[in-house]
């Protein structure tokens, strides 16, 4: 379906989307209403519910001639946006590979995998390989906290952490320091440590992160390889909500 | 101090001898390497196997939280990644203050460990080394693979492949995946096994058991039929090994023996969390795989063999009946004393799969084996866990320090491979002394260091290449350092001489 020369009757609060039709409430983002649709728009930095940061790229979308962030565009009543193409999910692979390449990804021997969407998401667009030279970067591990570790290895600088914590959990526990190359996680702790700072075990921001960057100290492995996440759902078969449960380390229904 | 003068000095370093620096490229491409050292009066004075060790692990494990740690060592082999992932996760049961598991946890493990020692012992017989046994050591390389077998025995080498197969069953069922899969947690299991999964594996047990009579027949005959086989690449060797509590063969949780060639023992029941007391490793400059020896004993005297012929021969007994009478066949070829012939590895080997399938079948029987009561209650944290447990090849240590925030800050493993690492030199130098001519290395000569080499089964990428062929490098050495000859055999089976 198109607009083509004869325009079809106007809808309002609706765009297309790969040829389906969307509605969306005002001011909703073309991600949100995609997702509240059950239209998967790939993401890692985007969670419902917080604010959009429009950092990953993943989500980008053609609108027109331009490329967009779905997770920070506002959705236009007849727009056409482009999805699910050849050369978008190519520019997703990429950065899928550079994401992969920067940090230290060690997928086998990792507590995360298979309710990684990291990982998932390299699979969904059928990355093989890094394809770019590892950067083998030295980044530091703090263990310093009872409960929750940091292991920046993972860290794909989505800033989930640094949101949840500021809008849902009321702290300001994590940020993003630096730039570019240099760009890491600091913890706004008198040390720079987790145990000096007041993050809880129930903490949203303890659990969000979609790698294995922030994890439960101590409970490694205990859902069976076959029982994860991913292992019985495609990413895109999932939906927001079961996004999250795949963060917060549940994989039953 | 008890000594056992038939023991080969494992550390007869003669100045005259030049040192030669390890080739790094040795380890990238994946060759086995020997260098034969000849002295002046044109013998085979030392012989020296060179392979890749496993300091990198140590290495790279540390800082990284001791939960991880069994799924980070599993990758350390691709053959037998449970019994890393074993070893490690009982070093991590006594980090966490577990003494005990619960008895379905236990069996769940015991059952795993035996399909892994299973399907590795499988594919060590069938695969890599039948080969070798029923052509004849230098027979035609383009047969002499487990597609030969098949060809030319294909009842025999199907039972192989399957035999490999229900072990690795075995594993999925219980880890999720048939290699590097996910089971144990700390003090227990993650998942039970459920009747379901344990009915399928019953259904095809019986095969099982008859195939690996089977195989322990066509080893006991093969061996007792060939003469030219019992001094081949045979030395006279102190023993080490686990064994259970009343003396019998155990693989996965008992204490450590150790035996001079005589019988004799140097330590038993020698709780293994001491290890360090009884045993030390020794470096030597052109290797990077340690020589550990038994400290009683020097490092003279003191090295030992470990892996299937050591257990065989250092157990009294064997708790499952047709393995025990298989054993006792055993012994009395050895005329009730130590059987030290190398090639007698394979019929050990074979002996243990079916002591395996028998405790498989236990295992499955036993109602304890579905429980689903998998995890101990942890106690207090403690900063040092060994885990200790005897992987197809041999004794596997595993042994880790830790901070106070969970991180590993030290660790040091001795795999099974490092433990008969003089014992594959020795043997080596002996088939060297026996087949070299001249100062020229023959395919012939090569084709037998690899039978010798590959009793022992090391845990070389190369020994495990595709279709037993094995990339070699063979270096000839004289007194002054210099090369005489080179051969070397790819992966492909293609001869080159480079020299
Ligand atoms: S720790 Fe996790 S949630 Fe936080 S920025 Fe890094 S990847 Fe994102
Ligand atoms: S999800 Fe939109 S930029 Fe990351």
């Amino acid at each position: 379906m198109s607009a083509g020369a004869n325009q079809p009757e106007f809808s309002p609060n609706t765009f297309t989307m790969d040829g389906i039709e969307i509605p969306f409430k005002d001011g909703q983002t073309l991600m949100d209403a995609a997702l509240a649709a059950g239209v998967y728009i790939p993401h890692l930095c985007h969670h419902p519910g917080l604010t959009p940061h429009g950092s990953c790229k993943l989500c980008m979308v053609d609108i027109g001639s331009g490329r967009a962030s779905s997770c920070t565009t506002p959705a236009v009543a007849g727009q056409q946006v482009s999805n699910n193409t050849p050369a978008l999910n190519e520019a997703r692979r990429t950065l899928t590979q550079m994401l992969f390449i920067e940090g230290n990804h060690l997928c086998p021997s990792c507590e995360k995998t298979g309710n990684c969407t990291l990982q998932a998401m390299a699979y969904h667009l059928g990355m093989l390989e890094g394809h770019f030279p590892q950067f083998f970067q030295r980044r530091e591990v703090d263990a310093s906290h009872s409960t929750v570790m940091l292991d920046r290895d993972r860290c794909i600088l989505c800033e989930l952490c640094v949101r949840a914590s500021r809008e849902v959990d009321g702290k300001n526990v994590f940020a993003v320091a630096g730039r570019g190359i240099t760009a890491r996680l600091i913890v706004n702790s008198p040390s720079g440590k987790l145990a000096d700072s007041d993050l809880e075990i129930d903490d949203l921001a303890a659990h969000i992160c979609p790698v294995g960057a922030i994890l439960i100290k101590a409970h490694a492995y205990e859902i069976p390889i076959g029982w994860r996440t991913f292992d019985l759902r495609q990413i895109d078969e999932i939906g927001p909500e079961k996004v999250i449960q795949a963060r917060v380390g549940h994989t039953d229904d | 101090m008890k000594q056992d003068t038939t023991v080969p000095s494992g550390n007869n370093h003669q100045p005259g001898l030049r040192r030669v620096a390890i080739d790094p490229l040795s380890r990238v491409e994946g060759h086995g390497k020997i260098t034969l050292m000849l002295d002046a009066e044109n013998h085979i004075h030392e012989a020296r196997l060179h392979i890749v060790e496993f300091r990198g692990f140590e290495k790279f494990i540390q800082g990284r939280p001791y939960w991880e740690v069994p799924f980070f060592v599993q990758r350390l082999c691709g053959i037998c990644p449970v019994s890393h992932q074993l070893a490690a996760a009982k070093a991590v049961d006594q980090l966490v203050g577990v003494e005990q598991l619960t008895p379905s946890a236990e069996k769940l493990r015991r059952l795993l460990h035996f399909g892994q020692v299973l399907q590795s012992h499988a594919l060590h017989f069938f695969h890599l080394s039948s080969p070798d046994l029923l052509f004849g050591f230098g027979s035609n390389p383009a047969q002499r693979n487990i597609v030969g077998v098949l060809d030319k025995y294909p009842e025999l080498g199907l039972k192989g492949v399957k035999l490999r197969k229900y072990g690795q069953q075995i594993i999925a069922a219980i880890s999720g995946k048939r290699i590097h899969g996910t089971a144990t947690v700390p003090g227990g299991m993650n998942k039970p096994l459920t009747v379901a999964e344990r009915d399928t594996l019953l259904a095809g047990i019986d095969d099982i058991l008859t195939w690996c009579q089977d195989a322990v027949g066509l080893n006991e005959q093969i061996h007792t039929a060939h003469p030219e086989h019992h001094g081949y690449a045979a030395i006279r060797s102190n023993f080490l090994s686990m064994i259970g509590s009343g003396g019998e063969l155990e693989l996965y949780h008992g204490g450590l023996r150790a035996s001079l060639p005589s019988g004799a023992h140097v330590f038993d029941q020698f709780d293994y969390r001491g290890y360090q007391q009884i045993i030390r490793e020794e470096v030597r400059p052109w290797s990077y795989m340690k020589f550990p020896y038994l400290v009683e004993l020097g490092k003279q005297q003191g090295w030992y063999r470990v892996g299937p012929l050591a257990r065989m021969n250092n157990c009294d007994m064997i708790v499952t009946p047709l393995a025990e009478a298989s054993r006792r066949r055993f012994k009395e070829f050895g005329q009730g004393g130590f059987v030290h012939d190398t090639l007698a590895y394979h019929w050990a080997r074979m002996i243990e799969a079916l002591h395996c399938a028998e405790s498989i079948n236990q295992l499955l029987r036993d109602p304890e084996i579905t429980g689903i009561k998998l995890r101990a209650e942890a106690g207090e944290m403690r900063s040092v866990g060994i885990g200790v447990i005897e992987a197809p090849r041999g004794t596997l240590f595993h042994h880790y320090q830790i901070d106070e925030q969970g991180l590993v800050e030290k660790a040091n493993l001795i795999v099974s491979t490092t433990g008969n690492n003089q014992a594959m030199n020795e043997s080596v130098r002996l088939v060297a002394h026996e087949y070299l001519d001249g100062h020229e290395i023959t395919e012939g000569l090569l084709n037998h260091l690899e039978v010798a080499i590959r009793a022992y089964d090391p845990c070389l990428s190369c020994a495990t290449h595709a279709l037993g062929k094995m990339p070699l490098q063979v270096e000839l050495v004289d007194p002054d350092g210099v090369l005489l000859d080179r051969l070397t055999k790819g992966g492909n089976g293609l001869i080159e001489r480079i020299v």
